[in-house]
């Protein structure tokens, strides 16, 4: 009866369109009943976990690390909340996916802007999986259960970026004009040179040390600092080039990251509560950040940078977001207080990795090379243009001296027919490969060899040599590191195709549209059938793999290719 | 005239024809249908290999020389991994509007239930069951989401790893609805043991044997023998024995309308995850060059877990006659049982016929003290 009157009045209140409730007094709270709160709630589910006693579960992801304290959950959640909370998230994405379309986004977005989308969009699914596999590890390793709804919640939403973003791609495939590049996509992320450099990425967080991978490379590393430039500075971008639905996927999925952030938060301070892990720890913070700079600052600087038309010069540069993001908000108040727990923080590093970006002009160098080989690529890039030079020497004063003539030449040889940019006589040399990041060693003062294991290698800087030949050993500074992880396959790209002809390689990668003849990746925007490469125009080339002639030099003739490497080289006029 | 100024009006599709221009599908993988699915565009290849796509193989590899994915992480063989497609085509839209709706039938379902008071009416020795009982159950579940959890790295390809994802999420989430229920439903009752659950799980002779069964699940070091035990072994003959063949069958008659209720969620999840499963290894044992081998070692995994599962469920019976009102007997939740698990094996091509329940053993059985369950 009580209940009866209840509902009449509820439904008087709805029907005379007032709230003549008591001030505090809702609807919701009449209705409701009183729940457990969310501590308890926490506590509760943490609880379901035990210690086998008939059979014990055998470790299945090597670390030489020693864990021993529980960690703890700092944000509490649990699933029943969790699902509901990203359906809409979903609603809304999906929502304003479906309102660009009838806004007519693609009629005024900047192709320069979503060709690069060609190559983001092939490389970050794979990541984004990884990380959800990654899950699997510290769900094990993690003693206690306390966390395990937070690491079950990061593996769905790893789940939910990895399709979300197939499905981002497959849209853009659908609605903007040049699809090709987009249709091959997976394919061509096993295939590309530039793509081996985001797989590095990715296979970095569950393969190895799984404390190594999970915690610190993935989480306290490259989603902890560097999703703020993927997926915070980036979308910024992108809505300036006339794309709404990037920043409206991105920016939703950054918002799952801090969840990331704090489970990988807990299990450090779980990590760091042993003396005996600090040596790792220091290394492996070390290894992470660098490889961090080395790989998201050449992909996310290159198109932040280079992928736009906007050139407002109030707009902050990559170096100026970097600095905000990485150095003030996540080196200052992240990295830093870690000191204090023992953990040898490599300041030097961190500075190094700001003035390679500032002085030493490392994303330059990387969109240099990106156009260098544009023939390889399955997305098309266009020459810089005066405006684009403005902007540039306004942000990084010296600019045009050191890259302008290059750009020039750039769109002089754009017009099928030309000789491919690589193969002019512009005075560029192509550059070495890392062997530890797999970004190209632009920086050349910078550039260093060594041996392992008897072999020779090439790196872009002393950090990469100390990440190969040191840290994935197995042993780090006389410490036994059986679980680290080791560098495999094959990794220089140009060593796969050394002596081929570029014709036969890009055949071989299937960076061709249907035709048959005509290459996905143009130097150039337009869309005039007359204007498009084909296979027959960059046949004749051969592609020769830098680390292959070195190894077959002399010791006095690689000593003197490495001092001329690294002198660098001044970019002729065509 | 220069490059930049031939560039389209309009990026928008069709406002230029050029070569590849009208190239609008993903065209790197066979669709399982005449066309691919989403569920399949979003899904395949993402994870891939050098069969499939990875000129420059695997670039970084554990420790003793294992590569990020090997085919080695189970003692199953196929010839084509790539060919496995999730009947459920579940990927993160479907996957959240399902989870969602789940959550909100429940929590609609319990908060009525608690307003119109009913818990308070629920029979005594029944309100016994749930706390004891059903409040052990809920640590099967999690064990099994947790093994799932950890099986979902090792799959080939990304199909394989995603369908073992979306199973440990259900999972994860079942046993935290019946964490949640139990505490919601039990503040409304008076002296609701909220700990009795785990001490049971963990001491009561009733449990063990289930215990037991979760935990070797839980240990193996094959994935698929993981996912094949949960979803072909353990769920027929224990998870639903103890769901719909006592749960929801009792619980009415003990003026429960809302256990059902949140249990049906778990029914419903376990005919996806099934289908799934069964999917994959009918896969694999049609598989031309491996399909004997792997039916070898799919029946050695029955024989395994099966005789953990039959024995878990066998020291389940007692349970069935602690309801004040008797709505269902062990032997005919027991039969359907063993009838469900013999057409799962009949589906994929095993041979899953469990002996009939021989009346000694009902007997035997039953005489496992109540005592212990109470």
């Amino acid at each position: 009866m009580a209940d009866a009157i209840l509902q009449a009045r509820i439904n008087i209140i709805k029907i005379m369109g007032r709230d003549d409730m008591p001030d505090g007094l809702t609807l919701n709270k009449i209705t409701s009943q009183k729940g457990i709160g969310i501590t308890e709630a926490a506590r509760r589910v943490a609880d379901l976990g035990w210690t086998p006693s008939y059979v014990k579960e055998a470790m299945a992801f090597p670390t030489d690390y020693k864990i021993s304290k529980a960690p703890r959950d700092p944000m509490k959640q649990v699933l029943r909340s969790y699902f509901p909370m990203q359906e809409e998230k979903d609603n809304r994405v999906y929502g304003a996916l479906d309102a660009a379309l009838r806004g007519d986004m693609f009629r005024n977005v900047e192709p320069r802007w979503i060709e690069w989308m060609k190559l983001f969009l092939a490389i970050i699914p794979f990541p984004e999986i990884s990380a959800a596999r990654s899950m699997a590890t510290l769900g094990q390793l993690a003693p206690g259960d306390d966390l395990r709804t937070g690491f079950t919640m990061q593996m769905i939403d790893e789940f939910r970026h990895s399709t979300i973003q197939m499905n981002l791609k497959k849209w853009y495939m659908e609605n903007y004009i040049d699809p090709a590049g987009f249709d091959i996509t997976e394919k061509a992320f096993g295939k590309c040179y530039a793509t081996t450099i985001g797989r590095q990425f990715g296979e970095a967080f569950l393969t190895g040390d799984a404390i190594t991978a999970s915690n610190i490379y993935l989480q306290v590393v490259a989603e902890t600092a560097f999703t703020n430039t993927l997926f915070v500075a980036m979308p910024s971008e992108a809505a300036r080039n006339g794309d709404y639905a990037l920043p409206t996927v991105f920016l939703s999925v950054q918002s799952d990251e801090s969840r990331h952030i704090g489970n990988g938060h807990s299990m450090l301070m779980s990590v760091l509560k042993e003396p005996d892990n600090h040596l790792l720890l220091e290394r492996d913070i070390r290894y992470s950040f660098w490889q961090n700079h080395m790989i998201v600052d050449a992909a996310i600087g290159t198109i932040i940078e280079y992928g736009t038309k906007h050139r407002d010069k109030n707009k902050e540069s990559y170096a100026e977001l970097w600095h905000r993001w990485i150095f003030e908000d996540y080196y200052r108040t992240y990295l830093l207080p870690l000191e204090k727990y023992g953990i040898k923080i490599h300041h030097d590093d961190v500075h190094e990795a700001f003035d390679s970006i500032v002085k030493k002009n490392y994303v330059h160098k990387i969109a240099q090379f990106f156009s260098a080989g544009w023939w390889a690529n399955f997305w098309r890039i266009e020459a810089m243009t005066e405006r684009d030079f403005e902007w540039f020497e306004s942000k990084y004063p010296g600019w045009y001296d050191e890259f302008g003539i290059w750009w020039e030449n750039y769109a002089k040889l754009s017009k099928p027919g030309s000789v491919p940019i690589t193969f002019a006589d512009t005075g560029y040399v192509y550059p070495h490969r890392c062997w530890s990041s797999l970004v190209p060693c632009v920086i050349r003062e910078d550039f260093t060899i060594d041996e392992v294991d008897g072999e020779l290698f090439t790196y872009a800087s002393e950090v990469d040599r100390w990440t190969h030949k040191e840290a994935f050993a197995a042993e780090y500074q006389g410490r036994p590191t059986p679980a680290m992880g080791r560098f495999s396959g094959r990794r220089q790209w140009e060593e796969v195709y050394d002596g081929w002809d570029l014709a036969d390689a890009i055949q071989d990668m299937g960076f061709v549209r249907p035709d048959g003849k005509t290459l996905i990746a143009q130097p150039h925007l337009s869309f005039e059938e007359k204007d498009m490469w084909t296979l027959d125009h960059v046949r004749g080339h051969t592609i020769r793999s830098p680390l292959l002639a070195l190894r077959e030099m002399t010791p006095q003739q690689r000593q003197a290719h490495v001092e001329e490497y690294r002198k660098g080289f001044k970019i002729r006029r065509v | 005239m220069t490059m930049q100024e031939t560039t389209a009006a309009s990026a928008a599709a069709g406002a230029k024809v050029f070569p590849g221009s009208d190239s609008r599908r993903y065209n790197y993988f066979e669709p399982k249908g005449r066309k691919a699915t989403h569920y399949e565009d979003v899904t395949v290849d993402v994870q891939p290999d050098p069969e499939r796509y990875l000129l420059q193989n695997w670039i970084i590899s554990f420790g003793d020389g294992t590569p990020t994915y090997s085919k080695d992480w189970t003692a199953l063989k196929c010839a084509d991994w790539h060919g496995f497609r999730a009947p459920d085509q579940e990927w993160e839209r479907t996957h959240y509007q399902r989870q969602s709706t789940i959550v909100g039938m429940i929590q609609n379902v319990v908060e009525n239930a608690r307003r119109a008071g009913a818990p308070q009416r629920f029979d005594k020795a029944w309100v016994a069951v749930l706390q004891n009982h059903v409040g052990a159950f809920k640590h099967a579940e999690y064990g099994l989401g947790t093994a799932l959890m950890r099986a979902q790295r090792y799959g080939y390809t990304q199909m394989v790893n995603n369908a073992i994802l979306t199973n440990a999420s259900y999972k994860l989430r079942f046993a935290q609805d019946l964490t949640l229920y139990l505490a919601e439903v039990g503040s409304d009752i008076g002296g609701f043991d909220l700990d009795a659950g785990k001490a049971h799980w963990l001491d009561d002779p009733i449990w063990q044997p289930c215990r037991e069964a979760v935990e070797h699940i839980r240990a193996a070091t094959d994935f698929l023998e993981q996912y094949f035990a949960v979803n072909l072994v353990f769920e027929p003959l224990v998870g639903e024995l103890f769901r719909s063949g006592f749960v929801m069958q009792v619980a009415a008659a003990q003026n429960d309308f809302s256990t059902p209720s949140v249990i049906s969620a778990a029914e419903a999840d376990y005919e996806r995850n099934l289908a799934n499963a069964v999917e994959l290894f009918a896969l694999l044992l049609r598989d031309p060059v491996h399909g004997e081998d792997n039916r070898t070692m799919l029946q050695s995994w029955f024989t395994h877990h099966g005789g953990l599962a039959v024995k878990a469920a066998l020291q389940l019976q007692p349970l069935w006659s602690l309801p004040r009102v008797k709505t269902a007997s062990f032997a005919d939740a027991f039969e359907r049982a063993r009838d469900r698990v013999a057409a799962i094996g009949r589906e994929i091509g095993i041979d899953a016929d469990l002996p009939a329940l021989p009346p000694v053993e009902v007997g035997q059985a039953a005489a496992v003290t109540d005592a212990a369950a109470e």
